[in-house]
């Protein structure tokens, strides 16, 4: 019976729960997550078909020489640069499950702190894509340079772009936190944002196992 | 008749987070993110072994590790593990398909062959 309530009480007074008892925002949510699947797919596939095709360089993992380039270019993936990317990116989903669990307790103080690092971590991976897409530049790689160039920063650039709506979702989420604060009956709405985190993640590992390591 | 109603509603009635309190706890959440940076550190470390990168078990090892990496952030982080059946079937559906339709590609321009 107290489960029960306790149940209910954490229920958002304006969510809507389906025939199946499962919330409609958390459906609406997995759905988007599952068309997201397909969306990735086809622009991993398209940079894989492309992988190795490209006429001149600069190339991702092997030195472009004369008469090939016109100067000489060394392998342009940076491993340690997209290594200590990929960590920041998996610690932001560690700290993305501490803020829903923070929400669920209604612990104030620590979904404060645990969304505020996730923003920031996520932010700080913003940072090191800006810092690989600047260098690249410098070293003669343009989404017109090739074709390694175009599926290369078509792809991990749509992945950026869902990072930063990921990151303005968790400032969001901060904001209200500060202005009202977020308790258990919003557990939902931080559920769905971390959903859509975890799942930028789970986009990265494919992306980084596939274009960075895969030679 | 009135009790019997009552009790009818209670067993067909929806249950608002029926399938979403059985997350995992903090000592879970910290073995999975040390699972996920010893693997990410393994891939890494074989990136840089010159003897094993070329032979033909480099791609399925790292593939495997990565998908082992992707199956614990979704089953963990996700909570597919612990959630309804409906949230795994509108993921890992799209998912199965996107993965064919990938391998089919790679199949049909030449990426990938089955050798005779």
């Amino acid at each position: 019976m107290a489960s029960a309530a306790l149940a209910h009480s954490h229920a958002p007074e304006h969510a809507h729960y389906t025939s199946t008892g499962l919330n409609s925002n958390k459906i609406a949510i997995w759905a988007f997550i599952g068309s997201e699947c397909f969306f990735f797919a086809s622009l991993i596939s398209t940079y894989l078909i492309y992988k190795g095709r490209s006429i001149v360089g600069p190339f991702p993992h092997e030195a472009c020489n004369p008469p090939v380039c016109a100067t000489a270019l060394k392998p342009i993936l940076n491993i340690p640069v997209t290594s200590t990317s990929t960590f920041v990116l998996l610690m932001s989903s560690l700290a993305m499950v501490l803020a829903h669990s923070a929400v669920v307790r209604g612990d104030r103080k620590y979904s404060k702190i645990w969304l505020a690092m996730t923003a920031l971590l996520g932010s700080t991976f913003l940072g090191f894509q800006a810092y690989e897409f600047t260098s690249f530049v410098h070293e003669g790689l343009k989404i017109t340079t090739n074709l390694f160039g175009s599926s290369f920063f078509v792809l991990t650039g749509f992945h950026g772009a869902h990072v930063t709506a990921g990151v303005l979702w968790l400032m969001t989420l901060l904001f209200i936190d500060i202005r009202r604060g977020l308790a258990p009956r919003d557990a939902i709405n931080v559920d769905c944002c971390a959903l859509y985190w975890h799942f930028v993640d789970v986009v990265w590992i494919a992306i980084f196992t596939l274009v960075y390591l895969i030679k | 008749m009135a009790a019997d109603h009552s009790s009818s509603d209670a067993h067909t009635a929806p249950t608002p987070h029926a399938h979403e309190e059985h997350h995992p706890d903090w000592g879970t959440y910290k073995w999975v993110a040390l699972i996920l940076t010893v693997i990410t550190v393994g891939e890494v470390w074989i990136y840089y072994l010159p003897n094993f990168t070329s032979t033909r078990f480099f791609v399925p090892t790292l593939l495997t590790l990565s998908a082992v990496k992707f199956a614990i952030v979704v089953m963990f982080y996700m909570h597919l593990k612990y959630d309804a059946k409906l949230f795994r079937a509108l993921f890992t559906g799209p998912l199965t398909i996107a993965i064919i339709a990938v391998i089919s590609l790679l199949f049909l321009f030449g990426h990938l062959a089955i050798r005779a």
